[in-house]
């Protein structure tokens, strides 16, 4: 058997570079979200946000750009014959399940390195929160990834998959969304930054992203089976 | 073979929500603040916790379903979702009515275990479209599972998160744990629950029973060549 | 079969095989036995079940009933310890669109853990086995069918395997194509089973022929 670490490193390997090649998903999702806030902007009719309203607006819009890299997660494994050529090689198959989370929040990462600034540029008055919110969109990220791989696996193989990703995956990520908005509001609260329930927030993602890790991780090679 | 028991169940069921529906209008007092309506307490809590551990028994199953890789246990997984997401319904409708009476509302965001309810609701309302979007009968057997493993897990996980969210400053409707109940209230609650406990497994039991007798027919019908009968499910699980 | 010839275990052995697609059976009753090095070629109409036996074999469905060996390793309980060891080419190239076919070849040989330096040269080999050595740069969507059928009969080989799994190799290939697959995939490349509809070409090099039809199987030998 392969070793898990070289596994993993060859899918990884293989899925960035085909991304780098195609740039499928990273400009529409970050194109998405910078729309988005345009809509918001409109929708609510504000100009400057804070506190509940700028977490909830950059969140929301987070994971709807988030929804588009999850549905195109699988799709070169589905349309290259399914996903023979990973079930025929001598690996642990949950590998795949790793692989594809560690892709799927390096895409995320990058989608907030450009959606994140720009947010702040668009309706935040300071940038003092910011630093802290790093903390928090890289476990939220987790999260999103370890149920985004899980859920867009099987959606992939089904007919209407475009539509049971999002379907399937958004009350899922209720908790995750709860935590996330819940760290962030304070951070970005009128008077500046404050760290109300900080710690306590950033431990129920970190929870979250125990337990949908471990859940994915165990089930993934019946998801594989056939 | 499921059907063995099946009508000294619905009997006992019967029997026991007879009694609990007589508790909890003869017995029961009267609630000061809130008067009759209150009663309904009584039906919505037991719902909601027959409903959610019926969820978590459905989760069971499925593990059972990908250890065993034996097709039953996704029937039951199947069947267990099926009644509790029925009763899912209810709990939302008796929590509808008994907000409106203490709130004058037909809903209410600071109830944090209603919320969180809905949430679970909506998570597993979307089990249908799920099965229904795999076409291929064993990997839909084998998806099935892995969703309802993964809510099951999320169902702590959900209340725990919204219970978080409450602001401390907005009081909760529901402020007596059970814990708390006094003496006649925590009896006739308890009946009510075991009634609901009984209602639900009658409810499976049944709905076993009768894909048990239509999967027969169905068999006989293809051993003796017979045309199928029109219009069979697409994801209901065959019971053998 | 010379009477001093010992009896080895038998490459494959397969007996009672039955693999159900919904309902239906698509495998039902499938038995026979390959002997290491002999070439068994799998006739039969459209829907007979000779992609479902190759899949099968191949690791990539579990059986729904029988007795399925393979290499020694018991189906499906021990599939995991054969993958590695056969190589499967089927109707889809598994190849990657957007990669090219080295880096295709290169994502092949670390899933199969083979060591760098080790697996360049193998490539090397391969390409230049099946002419391929100059278009293996390019990306494989913008390659022919036939191209693409070439690279995959190198990734089929790649890692050496002990049992070569082969439906239909034969497609889409040009005249050229299929002498220069032949010197990978043809009958001195080792133990074989091949799907194929056209019997012409591959019954003169079988040892065994498993006729399927719809709802038997008989072996000729």
């Amino acid at each position: 058997m392969t070793p898990t670490r070289a596994a993993f490193a060859a899918i990884l390997a293989k899925d960035l570079r085909a991304e780098l090649r195609t740039l499928q998903s990273l400009p529409a999702m970050a194109l998405f979200s910078v729309t988005t806030f345009v809509i918001f902007r409109f929708g609510l009719d504000r100009t400057s946000l804070s506190g509940s309203l700028a977490a909830g607006v950059l969140w929301a819009t987070l994971l709807f750009a988030a929804v588009l890299g999850i549905n195109r997660l699988f799709v070169a494994e589905r349309e290259e014959g399914g996903f023979d050529a990973i079930r025929l090689a001598p690996i642990d198959r949950s590998v795949l399940f790793g692989a594809k989370v560690a892709a799927l929040v390096i895409y995320l990462a990058a989608l907030e390195l450009v959606a994140v600034p720009i947010f702040a540029v668009f309706f935040l008055d300071g940038a003092g929160g910011l630093g802290p919110l790093i903390a928090v969109l890289l476990l939220a990220d987790l999260g999103l990834a370890a149920t985004g791989t899980l859920i867009s696996s099987m959606a992939v193989n089904s007919r209407a998959r475009d539509l049971l990703v999002p379907l399937v995956l958004l009350p899922l990520v209720v908790p995750l969304m709860i935590a996330a908005t819940g760290a962030t509001e304070p951070l970005l609260a009128l008077g500046g930054p404050s760290y109300h329930r900080f710690g306590t927030w950033l431990m129920v993602l970190g929870l979250y992203d125990l337990i949908f890790g471990l859940v994915g991780y165990a089930v993934f090679d019946f998801l594989l089976e056939d | 073979m499921y059907g063995k028991g099946l009508k000294p169940l619905s009997i006992t069921t019967v029997a026991m929500l007879a009694l609990s529906l007589s508790l909890v209008f003869f017995y029961a007092p009267l609630d000061g603040d809130q008067g009759f309506i209150q009663k309904i307490f009584y039906l919505h809590v037991p719902l909601a916790m027959t409903a959610l551990v019926g969820f978590i028994v459905g989760g069971l199953f499925a593990i059972a379903h990908l250890r065993t890789d034996n097709r039953k246990w996704d029937a039951y997984s199947y069947v267990s979702i099926h009644i509790s997401v029925i009763f899912g319904v209810a709990v939302l409708i008796t929590g509808a009515i008994w907000a409106k009476a203490s709130w004058g509302h037909w809903w209410v965001w600071n109830e944090p275990t209603l919320v969180s309810f809905l949430i679970v609701f909506l998570m597993y309302a979307t089990y249908y479209p799920f099965r229904y979007a795999i076409e291929d009968r064993d990997r839909q057997a084998r998806y099935a599972s892995v969703f309802a493993i993964t809510a099951g897990a999320f169902v702590p996980l959900n209340f725990m998160a919204v219970r978080m969210a409450q602001s401390l400053v907005h009081p909760r409707v529901f402020a007596t744990s059970n814990g708390g109940l006094p003496g006649e209230m925590l009896v006739v609650f308890l009946c009510c629950l075991v009634a609901m406990a009984l209602l639900w497994v009658t409810l499976v039991k049944f709905e076993l029973t009768a894909k048990s007798a239509s999967g027969q027919v169905k068999r006989l019908r293809r051993a003796l060549d017979a045309p199928a009968a029109g219009g069979g499910s697409r994801i209901a699980p065959e019971v053998s | 079969m010379p009477p001093s010839q010992e009896k080895a275990e038998p490459a494959i052995a397969v007996a009672g095989l039955r693999r159900d697609y919904g309902d239906r059976p698509a495998l039902d009753g499938v038995g026979f036995e390959l002997t290491a090095g002999a070439s068994l070629v799998v006739l039969g109409p459209n829907g007979a079940g000779k992609t479902t036996l190759l899949r099968v074999l191949a690791t990539l469905l579990r059986p729904s009933g029988g007795e399925v060996r393979v290499l020694g390793c018991s189906l499906p309980s021990e599939a995991w310890k054969l993958r590695g060891r056969i190589g499967y080419l089927g109707h889809e190239p598994l190849l990657y669109r957007d990669l090219s076919g080295r880096e295709n070849l290169r994502f092949q040989a670390r899933l199969h853990g083979l060591e760098r330096a080790a697996a360049e040269a193998r490539i090397e080999e391969l390409l230049r086995a099946v002419e391929m050595e100059r278009r293996a740069d390019e990306r494989v969507a913008e390659l022919s069918a036939g191209m693409r059928q070439r690279l995959s009969i190198c990734r089929c080989v790649l890692h050496r395997p002990q049992l070569l799994l082969l439906d239909e190799p034969d497609s889409n290939l040009d005249v050229e194509g299929r002498e220069l697959a032949r010197e990978l995939i043809g009958p001195g490349a080792g133990t074989r089973v091949v799907v194929t509809h056209d019997p012409e070409r591959h019954l003169p090099e079988a040892d065994q022929v498993l006729r399927l039809g719809i709802g038997e199987a008989a072996v000729v030998s």
